[in-house]
C-alpha cells in the first residue's frame, strides 16, 4: 500500500475503522486483528469499541490504532482504512478517511457507494454460498485487509485467530480467512487488468 | 514472526481484574452491569482456581455488604459497578468508612443520571465519587488512563485500603474499561503489595478501633480471637455506640486525619511538559489520553501547554494546584461532565489563573482537536 507520512509529531500512527451493525462480529474481528498487531507484529496498538444497549442491531464499531510508537488518543482520528458492512456505516464515516485511505465495503450490503474510489467485495455473500453462513463475513473481510494492507502478515493474522477463536468457530474461522485471501487475490489481478499502465 | 511472550492484549477491565488478584484479592461479591461486567467475568473464572471466591449477589446493595462482610473476615475484597449500582452502594460506602473495613469498589463510570447511556462513557460520577455517601467523609479515589494504568491502580487501590483502613474507589469509564492495549504486566515479585497491620496485642487489651497517633488501627479479623463490636453508629474505641462527645469528636477527626495527615502518601499526580507551561489542560482519565495528543498539537505550534492528570482525584490535589497556580496564566479543566471537577480547581487556586471548562456529555470522548481548539482559544 501508499506509504504513510509521518506527521507532526513524528508519529507513525494507523488509524482503522471498522463499521457496521451489532452482529456482525465487529468488535472481535478488531480483536483478532489487534492480538495480530501486538502480540505477533510487536506493535503498540490500542482498540476501542462503540456499540448501543442492543445484543444484536443497532451501530457498531470498532476502532483500531496502531504505531511503533506511543498512542496517546485510543480511539481513531483520520482514517487510513474504513470497513463498512452497512449502508449507513459508510455514510456516516466515510467522510472521516483521508484523502488516500482505503475504503471497503460489502457490495451487496452497501448498494450506494460514495463518489470516491472505493473497493467493494461480496463478503457475507462469500461467506453464506462458500461455508454455510454469514456469521464468518468479518474474518474474510480480515483475510481482504490483511492481504490488501500487509499490517500484519498471513502467518500473524492466522496465529491470531489460532489464539482467540472459540474452539467450535477455528475451524470455520481459518477457512473464512482462506476466503478472504482468495478474494483479495482476485481483486488485486483483476485491478491490475482495468487499470492503465502508469507512464 | 517475532512473539513477545511477556506482552499481552487486555481490556481495561481484564487489566484490573488482573491487578486485583495480583494484589492479593480473594474475594469479589458484585451484581453484572455494563460497562463493568468484564471485571466480573475475569473474577469469575480466575479467583475460584486460586482459592478465592465469586460470588454474584442479588444487588449492588447486597455486593458491597458481602465485600464489608469478607473483608471484616480477613479477606481482600472488591466489587465492581457503574453509576446506577454505585449509587446504591453509597450508603454502605459510608458503613465501610465508619467501621473502617478496607475493601476497593470499582466504578466503570457511564453516562448518566439514572439508567443513563449504558454503553456510552462518561466521567459524571466524579462527585459521586467524593460526596456520594452521608456524613462528614474522605474519599480515597484513584483514576487510571490506560489499561497498563488500570492494573496498577487497582493494587494500589488495595494496598491504599489495606493501609488506611478505609474503602478506596477506582474510577474508570466504559471506553478505558472495554479498551483493549498492549500491556507488559511486571513480574509478582516486582510489585509490592500492602496488607493491613494485624495486632500484636494479647486479646484482652485489643481495642478494634484505637485512637493512636497514625490514626490507623490494627485490624484484627473475626475468628482470630479478637472480641469487637462493629457498628454504624457512631462509637468509641471498642466498637459500642457513644454519644460521649468527646468520643464523637475523637472518632471523627480520626476518620479524618487518617486521610488528610497522609495526602502526601495519597496523592499522585502526571505531568507532561510543566516546567515551563503558561497553560495546563487538567484532565483524569480516558480524556488524559486526548490530552496528551492535543498538547503536542499545541507544543508543535510553540504554545507552552503542559498536562496535569491527577491519578489521585479524591483527595484532590490541593498542594499540587496550589502551587501551580502560581506558574501558570490559565487552566483548561476538561471533563466528560457538565463541569465536577472545574469547581475544584477554582477552589485551589484562588483565583489567581484563569480557569476554563471543557465539558463533553453526549456520550462519547473530547477529542485532541477539541482540547486543541480550546488551547488556542485560551491563550
Amino acid at each position: 500500500m501508499k506509504t504513510r507520512k509521518m506527521d507532526a509529531e513524528h508519529e507513525d500512527r494507523y488509524d482503522m475503522r471498522l463499521s457496521g451493525s451489532g452482529g456482525q462480529g465487529l468488535v472481535f474481528a478488531g480483536t483478532i486483528l489487534t492480538e495480530a498487531l501486538g502480540i505477533y507484529e510487536g506493535k503498540n496498538v490500542s482498540q476501542t469499541q462503540s456499540y448501543g444497549p442492543e445484543a444484536r442491531g443497532g451501530a457498531s464499531r470498532s476502532d483500531i490504532v496502531f504505531s511503533s510508537g506511543d498512542i496517546y488518543y485510543p480511539k481513531a482520528l483520520k482514517l487510513d482504512l474504513l470497513l463498512a458492512l452497512t449502508q449507513e456505516a459508510c455514510d456516516t464515516y466515510y467522510l472521516n478517511l483521508k484523502d488516500d485511505g482505503l475504503l471497503l465495503i460489502d457490495s451487496d450490503l452497501v448498494d450506494q457507494p460514495p463518489a470516491r474510489e472505493v473497493i467493494g467485495l461480496p463478503f457475507t455473500r462469500t461467506a453464506r454460498e462458500n461455508l454455510g453462513t454469514p456469521v464468518v463475513a468479518n474474518i474474510i473481510a480480515l483475510g481482504v485487509i490483511v492481504s490488501l494492507t500487509k499490517i500484519v502478515s498471513k502467518e500473524s493474522l492466522i496465529e491470531a485467530i489460532k489464539s482467540k477463536s472459540p474452539k467450535a468457530m477455528l475451524d470455520l474461522n481459518l477457512r473464512a480467512a482462506e476466503l478472504g485471501f482468495d478474494l483479495a487475490r482476485k481483486e488485486k489481478r483483476s485491478r491490475k487488468k482495468t487499470q492503465p499502465a502508469r507512464i | 514472526m517475532e512473539q513477545n511472550k511477556k506482552a499481552r492484549i487486555l481490556q481495561g477491565n481484564e487489566a484490573c481484574a488482573e491487578g486485583a488478584l495480583v494484589a492479593g484479592a480473594n474475594f469479589f461479591a458484585g451484581y453484572p452491569i455494563t460497562p463493568s461486567t468484564e471485571i466480573a467475568e475475569y473474577l469469575a473464572r480466575n479467583l475460584p482456581r486460586r482459592g478465592g471466591k465469586f460470588i454474584q449477589m442479588e444487588d449492588e446493595i447486597a455486593s458491597i455488604a458481602a465485600v464489608i462482610g469478607a473483608s471484616i473476615a480477613g479477606a481482600k475484597a472488591m466489587t465492581a459497578t457503574s453509576g446506577p449500582g454505585f449509587s446504591l452502594m453509597q450508603e454502605n460506602i459510608g458503613y465501610a468508612y465508619m467501621a473502617e473495613v478496607p475493601c476497593v469498589i470499582v466504578d466503570v463510570q457511564r453516562g448518566g443520571p439514572s439508567t443513563g447511556l449504558p454503553t456510552k462513557v462518561s466521567q459524571s460520577d466524579t462527585m459521586q465519587a467524593r460526596w456520594g455517601t452521608h456524613g462528614d467523609y474522605h474519599a480515597i479515589a484513584l483514576a487510571p488512563s490506560s489499561v497498563r494504568e488500570c492494573f496498577g491502580l487497582t493494587i494500589r487501590a488495595f494496598n491504599l485500603a489495606e493501609k488506611y483502613r478505609t474503602p478506596v474507589i477506582l474510577l474508570m469509564d466504559e471506553v478505558l474499561g472495554h479498551m483493549r492495549e498492549k500491556v507488559i504486566l511486571p513480574e509478582p515479585d516486582e510489585i509490592k503489595v500492602f496488607n493491613r497491620m494485624k495486632p500484636t496485642v494479647p486479646p484482652e487489651w485489643y481495642q478494634h478501633f484505637e485512637i493512636n497517633p497514625h490514626f490507623v488501627s490494627p485490624m484484627a479479623s473475626f475468628g482470630e480471637g479478637y472480641r469487637y463490636n462493629i457498628t454504624g453508629l457512631t462509637h468509641d474505641p471498642l466498637g459500642f455506640p457513644t454519644s460521649r462527645p468527646e468520643e464523637i469528636e475523637a472518632k471523627l477527626n480520626k476518620l479524618e486525619k487518617k486521610i488528610t495527615s497522609n495526602v502526601n502518601d495519597i496523592v499522585r499526580v502526571e505531568e507532561e511538559f510543566m516546567e515551563d507551561a503558561t497553560i495546563a489542560v487538567f484532565a483524569y482519565g480516558i480524556v488524559a489520553r486526548a490530552a496528551r495528543q492535543a498538547i503536542r498539537m499545541a507544543q508543535h505550534k510553540r504554545i507552552r501547554v503542559g498536562l496535569i492528570q491527577p491519578l489521585t482525584i479524591w483527595p484532590f490535589p490541593d498542594i499540587y494546584m496550589e502551587q501551580m497556580s502560581e506558574q501558570l496564566e490559565a487552566i483548561i479543566v476538561a471533563e466528560l461532565n457538565q463541569g465536577q471537577l472545574l469547581g475544584e480547581v477554582m477552589r485551589t487556586n484562588c483565583g489567581k489563573t484563569k480557569v476554563y471548562g471543557l465539558n463533553r456529555f453526549d456520550g462519547d470522548i473530547l477529542t485532541p482537536e477539541q482540547i486543541f481548539a480550546k488551547i488556542r482559544e485560551v491563550r
